[in-house]
């Protein structure tokens, strides 16, 4: 891309793209050309499974203020979370790549 | 200007190719029927991948006169939609300069081994391959056209190399062996005009033929008709440039 601004972080969780979920285990967080949202560069975050394929990705394309409205709001939420007792602040057990976007 | 009275004709498929390291990669080939000689255009496709837009691309070359090829630079990334794949690359830095331009040979060795091809060779690309169609022109032999359009990251600042991209282009510049065309919008925050006139003087101090155009009113990708950046007026004078510019250069 014309920024090359991205980051990568490993993560524990599952996306959807289709009718059916799969395990994500990378956030792809970049700032340059979105496919799909109209400006020249945006803040882009696809939740993937490298281990699955390209496709296997969850994409959204944001503004900057949709990013850091986001990012705030994710703290607020999580803070929220805490204050009440109810955060479950473990890591999920490892399971095999598994792809169920086929399974029917 | 083609007439309404004269033949035409093209074939358009997907071809393999060597590339990088001898490793065989896929490509798109479009060509005007007949036995030739006809000159050649290499298209280097856009960070967003190996898309439809190129395609068009290709064809449209063909469509002028030339044997045209666009290599798939993501090969080795994976297979999927062009957005999956160009989503990958994109979280990956880019693809490395290394493999491009041991792809970028593989092509012109390519389009040499076919027998319509005059032997005249030129090199496209947009975005980030505008800049890596000036990397090539730099670094590799048997170019004889470089067209840039709006080629990104030229010009880098120290913070700004990676890996993948470890030299900015620009420091290559004194090595351009063909002639070049560039073409920019004066809104483009990458590059930015002040980026393309950085890239001029070096040009200048170098004494090589180039000619540059810049578009008020057009930012980045403004040939990109599905995209918002589209400028009408500017995507075709454009176009009239870049091909006034191979006849000049190619035929």
């Amino acid at each position: 891309m014309c920024t090359m601004i991205a980051h990568q972080v490993k993560i524990q969780g599952r996306g959807k793209n289709g009718p059916a979920w799969f395990e994500v285990r990378e956030a792809n967080v970049s700032y340059d050309h979105p496919y799909d949202l109209p400006l020249e560069h945006a803040l882009n975050i696809d939740f993937v499974n490298e281990a699955l394929g390209p496709g296997a990705r969850v994409a959204v394309e944001l503004s900057v203020e949709a990013a850091r409205q986001l990012v705030k709001t994710v703290e607020a939420v999580l803070a929220q979370a805490a204050q009440r007792g109810v955060l479950e602040d473990r890591p999920l057990a490892p399971s095999p790549a598994r792809d169920r976007r086929h399974e029917t | 200007m083609y007439q309404t009275d004269q033949y035409e004709g093209m074939i358009a498929e997907t071809v393999t190719m060597r590339g990088h390291n001898g490793d065989v990669i896929n490509a798109y080939l479009a060509r005007p029927l007949g036995a030739g000689p006809f000159p050649a255009m290499l298209l280097i496709h856009h960070a967003p991948g190996w898309d439809e837009w190129y395609r068009e691309c290709t064809r449209r070359f063909a469509h002028h006169g030339y044997v045209s090829v666009s290599p798939n630079l993501y090969f080795r990334d994976g297979h999927g939609s062009p957005e999956d794949v160009g989503a990958k690359v994109r979280a990956a830095g880019g693809a490395p300069d290394a493999r491009v331009l041991g792809d970028l040979e593989g092509a012109n060795t390519y389009l040499r081994s076919l027998p319509y091809v005059s032997g005249k060779i030129g090199v496209f690309g947009t975005c980030s391959g505008g800049r890596h169609a000036f990397l090539a022109a730099c670094r590799l032999k048997g170019f004889d056209a470089l067209i840039d359009c709006w080629g990104g990251r030229v010009v880098q600042s120290q913070e700004e190399l990676t890996p993948n991209q470890p030299v900015a282009p620009i420091a290559y510049t004194k090595d351009l062996s063909c002639p070049m065309l560039g073409l920019f919008g004066n809104e483009d925050k990458s590059p930015t005009p002040g980026q393309v006139n950085a890239h001029e003087a070096e040009l200048k101090q170098h004494g090589k033929r180039y000619e540059f155009h810049r578009y008020d009113g057009a930012g980045h990708g403004f040939f990109y008709y599905d995209r918002p950046a589209y400028r009408q007026e500017q995507a075709l004078d454009g176009w009239n440039k870049v091909f006034a510019f191979c006849e000049r250069t190619l035929r």
